[in-house]
């Protein structure tokens, strides 16, 4: 049986108010620290964007926050750290997400004290269950405060409570707050500050286990007059059309043509102004420089280097906004259930398809999400595989070597095109490696053992504005943050390399350029993929990340266009590379493993530098190899 | 967990057998104690009553009504939860 009350202080609370002034002084890093606490998909995280402004993943299924988040709100003048914990239905650790919740409750994490304060969040409209954890939490003796969140869902399908009843039956105060509505929030900082009446402690008693737990957890709803919400209609109608044997699957597909349709046909005029208005404001530059150099570095150099990456902000957008939307509204635990049945076949479950799929946006925050996963075997096999999916660095890639290479056809009238078609087709591609590895490692050196599959279906629910909105801005922020700083040094360093050594006091040819002979250095190597001195180039710095080949080839075009041509990258991209050779370079982007960050992450999810290693080998062998085919098969099929 | 011979006294059947619409209490879950106490703590306890729900495309995972909430759970899982029908 579980110990629930593992803890020293036993059962009895202080009555002494909120936050009473420190004893001991703290330094500046020392804020008085508050914790979410919850169930998973109880909407911590949607609270803790309203408390503290700062934009943090929310999405309707269980286990978006796998590490703790510190934000902060400002509360009479005074800054308080927020901490966003991941859900958890008990204080018995059993995954590594619950094991950080775990130790921040009892201190036990460096640089982080001990919580002053806790929030409970449960989810009202399944109340007699989310109740359980508020016996440990409540015998844990930090001031609590509960909060029913979505009560206004509560109402809507005709259920209720009686908080204050609640709140002399637990000893504790408690509010009815919706954190997507904004709704009840002030008892919050009335807490906070000491200004709310606290119910007389009771002596909570000691649960050795669940059923135990969940009796008393009963017992408490019953005295507070629960009343359980009215099953949700919708949910059930939309379940009854998206778990549907037929009807289920092609609206997947349908809605996955969608996406990738619109990445292309709405991304389109967005993208066409974004590189309007940096070529202009390039030759603006241009003719405030004084010098030639200057205007070499800073117009063919910074400008068409990072610009050139810049144009993709659209289409990211797009993307994360339709995950956003699949996210929020809870499609996505339906997908998880729908996958699991194909997942099992390759050694993998439901819960990989989730950070599988977000791996579709970036493999980093997709590995954190791994940490869902109770069984470690299962976690550590899809971190192998999740670099696989096509994140959005190789969107800038994909479709500006389809575009250059692809006539704009359409397949299915208006409905698909031929270059949606063809970026569909890598995303498959991605997922095929994805899946073929975990059926190896399945079959080889990493065998799957018997293990639990459960997954909460919460109810679909609307996705805010408020959410998807803060998702893009904290989206391109990254994005632009990495544009003016990775892109950037490369730009320049690149455009150094390309101007150097100088010849008679001008820049060499590109060709004989410090650049240039890096570029044909590998040549040789790359050769037989189909790749020329430039595209080597390119390779070579795309190993920091992969949408920094799009900026070299960028400020290589640049430099060797000089000012009197404004050849588009995709016009100049044809002149170097063929059919064959484009599609090698897709193959290879496709399966190859360059960035630095995933890397680092990896290593510090799975505690060294093996899985990392592997892991590098592995995708680069196999992206040199598949590209190498790639090239001759097509080569050949072309006569 | 001891079966409390206080249902109608049917025979008790797997969890797996339970068709769609149909319910049950559920009465012992015959698995290690690591799933059990998770499953227990989603909503699994002996005593309470389950509601077969839909079925993923493809016949598994199977969707349960269980708490309050709705639990999905491989047939596997199912074969090894006890539980008595209702009438």
């Amino acid at each position: 049986m579980s110990e629930l009350h593992s803890l020293p202080h036993g059962p009895k609370r202080p009555a002494a108010a909120v936050l009473e002034p420190l004893r001991e002084p703290v330094g500046a890093a020392g804020h008085r620290v508050i914790a979410l606490v919850g169930p998973p998909n109880s909407g911590k995280t949607t609270l803790f964007n309203r408390l503290t402004g700062l934009r943090q993943k929310v999405a309707n299924y269980p286990g978006v926050t796998v590490d703790y988040h510190v934000g902060q709100m400002i509360l009479n003048s005074k800054t308080l750290d927020v901490v966003d914990l991941p859900g958890v239905y008990s204080l018995t650790p059993r995954s590594e997400d619950e094991q950080v919740t775990h130790n921040i409750l009892h201190g036990m994490t460096d640089g982080m004290r001990k919580p002053d304060a806790v929030l409970l969040v449960l989810d009202a409209t399944n109340l007699s269950r989310h109740l359980m954890l508020a016996a440990p939490i409540l015998a844990m003796g930090i001031p609590t405060l509960i909060l029913l969140n979505m009560a206004d869902e509560l109402r809507r399908r005709g259920g209720d409570v009686d908080t204050e009843a609640l709140a002399n039956q637990l000893g504790a105060p408690v509010a009815r707050i919706s954190a997507a509505s904004g709704e009840g929030l002030e008892v919050i900082r009335g807490f906070l500050a000491g200004t709310v009446a606290l119910p007389r402690p009771v002596e909570l008693p000691i649960l050795g286990s669940v059923p135990a737990c969940r009796q008393w957890a009963g017992s408490m709803s019953r005295a507070a007059g629960y009343q359980s919400p009215n099953a949700p209609v919708w949910t059930r109608r939309l379940d009854a059309l998206f778990l549907h044997p037929i009807a289920g699957p092609l609206i997947f597909l349908v809605v996955m043509v969608l996406v990738f349709q619109s990445i292309f046909v709405v991304a389109q005029p967005l993208m066409d102004g974004v590189e309007a208005l940096i070529a202009s404001s390039g030759e603006f530059v241009r003719a405030l420089l004084p010098n030639e150099w200057l205007q070499s570095l800073v117009v063919d150099g910074v400008w068409s280097g990072v610009g050139s990456v810049v144009v993709f902000l659209p289409q990211i957008l797009i993307l994360f906004a339709f995950l956003g939307v699949l996210e929020d509204s809870g499609y996505l635990a339906r997908a998880a259930v729908i996958s699991d049945r194909t997942m099992a076949r390759v050694g993998l479950q439901g819960k990989s398809f989730i950070p599988l799929l977000s791996a579709y946006a970036c493999a980093i925050p997709a590995i954190m999400a791994t940490r869902t996963i109770e069984s470690k075997r299962d976690r550590f096999a899809t971190i192998l595989i999740a670099p696989f999916m096509t994140c959005s660095a190789r969107l800038p890639v994909y479709t500006l070597i389809i575009a250059a290479f692809l006539p704009d056809r359409e397949i299915l009238g208006k409905f698909l095109g031929l270059r949606a078609l063809a970026l569909m087709g890598l995303y498959l591609l991605g997922f095929l490696a994805a899946v073929a590895t975990a059926w190896v490692l399945n079959s080889s050196v990493m065998k799957a053992k018997k293990r639990l599959f459960t997954m909460e279906l919460p109810p679909y629910r609307w996705p805010t504005w408020q959410s998807i909105g803060l998702r893009l801005l904290d989206r391109s922020k990254v994005f632009l943050r990495r544009a003016g700083t990775v892109i950037l040094a490369v730009s320049i360093g690149l455009w150094a390399l390309a101007s150097l050594p100088l010849v008679d006091g001008h820049a060499p040819p590109i060709e004989d350029s410090l650049a240039g002979t890096l570029g044909r250095t590998v040549e040789p190597v790359i050769r037989p993929l189909g790749f020329d001195w430039r595209i080597g180039i390119g390779l070579v710095t795309s190993l920091a990340a992969r949408e920094v080949i799009v900026g070299t080839l960028g400020t290589i075009y640049g430099i060797e266009g000089g000012d009197e041509s404004s050849m588009g990258l995709q016009q100049a991209l044809r002149q170097n590379l063929d059919l064959p050779g484009a599609i090698a370079l897709l193959v290879f982007f496709a399966f190859a493993m360059q960035c630095l960050s995933t890397l680092a992450v990896v290593r510090r999810e799975t505690g060294g530098w093996k899985f990392p290693a592997y892991q590098f080998a592995y995708m680069t062998g196999l992206a040199f190899i598949s590209a190498y085919l790639a090239n001759h098969i097509t080569r050949f099929l072309m006569g | 967990m001891q079966a409390a011979f206080n249902g109608n006294g049917a025979l008790p059947l797997a969890l797996s057998e339970l068709r769609e619409g149909e319910k049950g209490v559920l009465e012992s879950l015959d698995l290690p104690e690591e799933f059990a106490s998770r499953l227990m703590e989603l909503g699994f306890i002996p005593g309470h009553s389950v509601a077969a729900g839909k079925t993923a495309p493809g016949g598994d995972p199977r969707i349960f009504r269980v708490d309050g909430s709705e639990i999905a759970l491989r047939r596997e899982t199912c074969s090894h939860i006890l539980i008595r029908a209702h009438a």
